[in-house]
């Protein structure tokens, strides 16, 4: 291959296993594509010489014939996994320069089966946004434009680095985490594949905390298959999460091609939503009938609570973030004011107002709110009790179904600028996606179409809980006959 | 029980009442903190035992200790209370510097432990039971140090998420003493139990008192309806951290409201804190100050799950706890007064058993640490754990007393000896020669020689038999005390031709 970028994460580990390519060469191909598209924005931290070292490492392994599973591949991390020794500031100006001292347990795991990382990608601010608008270190620029067109798209959201790294050819793959979408919104429109696994499948611990209750690591990459191989590698059971669940994590690759053929697959007529592009509706509709051609039957279902699921995600979201972002108040790391303080309270006052952006501090306060007395049961309980309808809902329909295919946002990649200024607007790309982070369900976008403007579309497969087998089985299937072959132009190097 | 006379405060218009409930923290006897594996020990550099996760470094988890459940179940038991078989921690939240996270990991609506009780012994014999309303298990914060640089405060996170158990008990007391006995009892329970050292000087036990007055019956009221309204407005007084300023703070606070109260005035419902210099309470903050501290179930962490078979086993693990230990006292003889004395301190019951294991017997063992070992001890500022006599050497003593090899005298000065000197009892029993006559001819000579020298005493004991004793004190004088006084007794008696009666 004359361009090492292009290799897929599978084409280029069975390269480097038979040494046709070393992992040098290709970690140096990935650095300078890196340096090259800096217009993009997807890193917000670079770390080329430590990709060397890895690489050289993972080179001399595969020499003694000790290569690990994902030997000397080149991956991009989400500024929002900590990294021992490499800064991690999760998109925010209060962890500037913030070098934690221990590393995160998925990016760990990858590490030991012989990863090399090339960086940390940028991402909205505390993973709170579905443009990457909300970084502090500016936003990041989706590697697609429409057709004939300069203007500038977002990535999406929140792990928009990931997505626009991943599609940009500027590492073979790369973390995301998923709150409400964060993996798989910003995949659907950067022409990507992401898997948000089942809640406990990966260990959160060392990830920088969102929303405890819905923050989930997974997987980003150019196709169903590599999300697969990096799937395995990242899940693992951590007493160090008590959330995280010990199920074994089986070879995903291995049952990957084993077709639809018999596979219920539900079509919740819920997620038909007034105002979607009609585009958006058509290829929901032809995404049934590609699993159809191959065997899997219809069946139409019902998530009759899914109306609710976005007001009761930006209650309890909020409510969660509000706690978990209380750490960050300037005493022990991160971010202090220079300002001078008269007292305590006003250290925390102005390091926050400097530190945390609007939209960090809008949802602060919105959660801060929800949980205030008299208002909790009106809006947390009433939020918790909807989580448990939508949970019932799944359970139902998966009497009928094995799994649901649905759109995977609302609309393609949009202008920058175009919502930021709508937080509600905003919110709205989530519509298809919280759904399943309020059940803990894994859910896997796929890139399946093009606009009429050539910007990619997705559609998304949810599966049951720790099913990520069938969703990827399912994913893969759409992948094949949606053969979706478009690239951006990269009209970043020039 | 809890048929005690109502103890009143009189105002000017009349007669009130006192009700108390408590609220102890008590830190957790555990080697690791709560929710991380840094270690607790007190007093160890500033910042050395600080883990991450108190830290709350960002991404960092909590995992419960299973350890300190299991000392907050063995609490519950020993508290006679409802162990729950499903709990839940949340997240108290509040800004304070020394608090890492920006909230306090605590139990809000489902605790571990339900109802339970604690019985009290008041001075007068009689036995109050004070009802439990709860024990949870939460993190400590760190310490802020405010006295260490000019310009800047310095946090000591070394107790940052410590565990504590926040026992809650019902407003059952009713004066300044049964709130002192509740804690002391309390106090002695955690330390039998092992699961909390009870130290108050270093903070280990910590209690914020709730103090409200009432007009007599209003407390009667309320204990058949359940009904808060039938008490006074509380207030809650912080950190009152020993026993003697419990006592004082109730006091204060007690006779402050009736003032209040009096003069047509309304009791806030406010936290006050205890100035125990000054010995009087001042307000910290009011209701309308009071935090919202927005609980709500840590997502960290998942419901805490306790089994029956954990219990149970937990439960027949459990020590012999003060209560039942001091019906087995009376059942060897010893009064009520004397077992409860016995059973206050752990270290006490252990130092007395120590002694029956010896040997002693256990009406004698009780009269001699009671009549002399105890005041000893607190005369020279001294405990059982940190006396210069053992439990053992006590026992010997004892035993020579026992076997007649010693006078009751020489067995006090011969504990002199062993407290000053040490040493094995009976050894200096022989070397220094304090064994008692028993040699009746010697006494028999004695008490000849005392009948000779006093003519007059001899006629005027014939009169009044009483004074017989007066001859036993000389003749005890004569021989060194080492003469056994029965001997002596009855010798004295058949010379002066007394005859007892019955």
């Amino acid at each position: 291959m004359s361009d090492l970028t292009e290799f897929t994460l599978a084409g280029a580990r069975d390269a480097v296993r038979a040494k046709k390519v070393s992992s040098t060469e290709l970690t140096k191909a990935f650095v300078s594509a890196i340096e090259g598209a800096r217009t993009l924005n997807a890193f917000v931290t670079e770390t080329p010489d430590r990709a060397i070292g890895m690489a050289k490492e993972s080179d001399a392994r595969i020499a003694r014939g000790e290569a690990r599973p994902l030997e000397g591949l080149p991956l991009a991390i989400k500024d929002l996994f900590c990294t021992k020794g490499v800064r991690t500031t999760a998109g925010s100006n209060i962890l500037n320069n913030f070098v934690p001292p221990y590393e995160s347990t998925v990016s760990q795991n990858l590490w030991d089966a012989g990863a090399v990382m090339l960086g940390k990608t940028n991402m909205d601010e505390f993973a709170m946004g579905s443009s990457n608008e909300t970084s502090y270190y500016k936003p990041v620029i989706n590697p697609w434009r429409a057709r004939n067109s300069n203007q500038n798209l977002v990535p999406g959201g929140s792990s928009g680095g990931s997505a626009a790294a991943v599609s940009g050819n500027l590492c073979l793959g790369a973390t995301g985490t998923d709150t409400g979408g964060s993996i798989r919104q910003p995949a659907a429109v950067a022409g990507i594949v992401g898997l948000k696994p089942t809640y406990g499948r990966c260990s959160r611990w060392g990830i920088v905390a969102f929303a405890s209750s819905l923050d989930q690591a997974g997987p980003m990459a150019r196709t169903v298959r590599d999300c697969a191989i990096l799937m395995r590698h990242m899940a693992r059971v951590d007493d160090k999460d008590s959330t995280s669940v010990d199920i074994p994590v089986p070879d995903y690759e291995a049952t990957l091609e084993q077709g639809v053929k018999g596979l219920r697959v539900g079509i919740p007529k819920e997620y038909r939503i007034d105002g979607a592009p009609p585009e958006i509706d058509a290829l929901w509709v032809k995404g049934a009938e590609w699993l159809k051609s191959q065997g899997a039957e219809i069946v139409d279902v019902s998530l009759p609570h899914t109306k609710y699921a976005l007001p009761a995600y930006y209650i309890v979201a909020p409510a969660e973030a509000s706690s978990n972002l209380a750490r960050y108040d300037g005493v022990r790391y991160g971010h202090r004011t220079k300002d001078t303080v008269r007292d305590l309270t006003d250290l925390y006052e102005k390091t926050r107002a400097e530190g945390f952006g609007k939209e960090v501090q809008r949802r602060i306060l919105i959660g801060t709110y929800v949980l205030s007395s008299g208002y909790y049961d009106a809006y947390y309980t009433r939020a918790q009790k909807i989580r448990t309808l939508i949970k019932r809902d799944f359970e139902q329909a998966y009497e009928k179904c094995d799994v649901l295919l649905t759109p995977a946002t609302p609309g393609p990649a949009f202008a920058l600028g175009e919502k930021s200024n709508d937080p509600v607007s905003m919110y709205l790309n989530d519509v298809f996606t919280v759904t399943v982070n309020l059940a803990g369900l894994p859910g896997i976008a796929v890139p399946a179409g093009l606009t009429e403007n050539g910007l990619p579309l997705g559609l998304q497969i949810i599966g049951k809980a720790f099913d990520e087998a069938t969703v990827l089985r399912a994913g893969r299937a759409i992948e094949i006959v949606a053969n979706f072959t478009a690239r951006p132009h990269k009209w970043w190097t020039a | 029980m809890s048929d005690r006379a109502a103890k009143t405060l009189k105002g000017q218009t009349g007669e009130w009442e006192i009700v108390i409930g408590m609220e102890v923290h008590a830190q957790v006897l555990s080697n690791a903190k709560l929710f991380s594996g840094a270690a607790t020990a007190f007093g160890a550099e500033p910042n050395s035992q600080v883990s991450f996760v108190d830290a709350a470094m960002p991404g960092m988890l909590p995992v419960i200790n299973r350890f300190c459940v299991e000392q907050a179940i063995k609490t519950g038991l020993g508290l006679k209370a409802k162990i729950n078989h499903r709990s839940v921690f949340d997240r108290k939240n509040y800004f304070y510097a020394d608090l890492p996270q920006g909230y306090q990991i605590s139990q809000y609506k489902q605790p571990v432990v339900g109802e339970g009780e604690v019985t009290i012994d008041l001075a007068d014999g009689v036995s109050v039971r004070v009802g439990i309303e709860r024990l949870h298990l939460e993190q400590d914060a760190g310490k802020s140090l405010h006295d260490q640089h000019p310009d800047y405060s310095y946090v000591d996170l070394n107790r940052a998420g410590v565990a504590l158990m926040e026992i809650v008990t019902k407003p059952h007391m009713r004066s300044s003493e049964e709130a002192a006995a509740f804690l002391r009892k309390l106090r002695a329970i955690v330390r039998y139990l092992g699961t909390c050292d009870g130290n108050m000087d270093e903070g280990s036990m910590r209690a914020d008192v709730n103090v409200s007055v009432c007009r007599p019956g209003g407390y009667e009221k309320f204990r058949e309806t359940g009904e808060f309204r039938h008490l006074g407005t509380r207030c809650e007084i912080k950190n009152v951290n020993s026993m003697r300023f419990i006592a004082q703070a109730v006091e204060y606070e007690a006779r402050r409201q009736v003032d209040i109260l009096e003069s047509g005035g309304k009791i806030d419902q406010e936290t006050r804190l205890f100035d125990s210099k000054a010995g009087e309470t001042r307000s910290m903050r009011s209701k309308e100050e009071a935090h919202d501290y927005r609980y709500f179930p840590d997502p960290d962490l998942l419901p805490l799950e306790i089994d029956q078979a954990w219990i149970d086993g937990i439960a027949r693990s459990l020590p012999e706890l003060p209560d039942e230990k001091k019906v087995r006292f009376v059942g060897l003889g010893l009064s009520a007064y004397d077992a409860a004395v016995l059973v206050a301190e752990k270290e006490t019951a252990d130092y007395f058993e120590a002694m029956l294991a010896e040997g002693a017997e256990a009406k004698s063992a009780a009269n001699w640490l009671n009549n002399e070992v105890f005041g000893r001890l607190n005369r020279a500022g001294l405990n059982v754990a940190t006396s210069p006599v053992s439990a053992a050497q006590n026992a010997v003593i004892l035993a020579l007393l026992a076997e007649n090899v010693i006078s009751g005298k020489i067995a006090k000065d011969l504990l002199d000896i062993v407290w000053s000197e040490g040493g094995d009892p009976r050894a200096i029993v022989d070397a220094r020669g304090l064994r008692q006559v028993t040699d009746t001819s010697a006494i028999e000579a004695a008490v000849d020689r005392v009948i000779a020298a006093n003519p007059q005493k001899v006629e005027e004991a014939k009169a009044k038999p009483k004074l017989a004793g007066w001859f036993v004190g000389q003749v005890m004088k004569e021989t060194g005390g080492k003469a056994n006084p029965g001997v002596v007794n009855a010798l004295v008696k058949s010379r002066l031709g007394i005859v007892d009666e019955g």
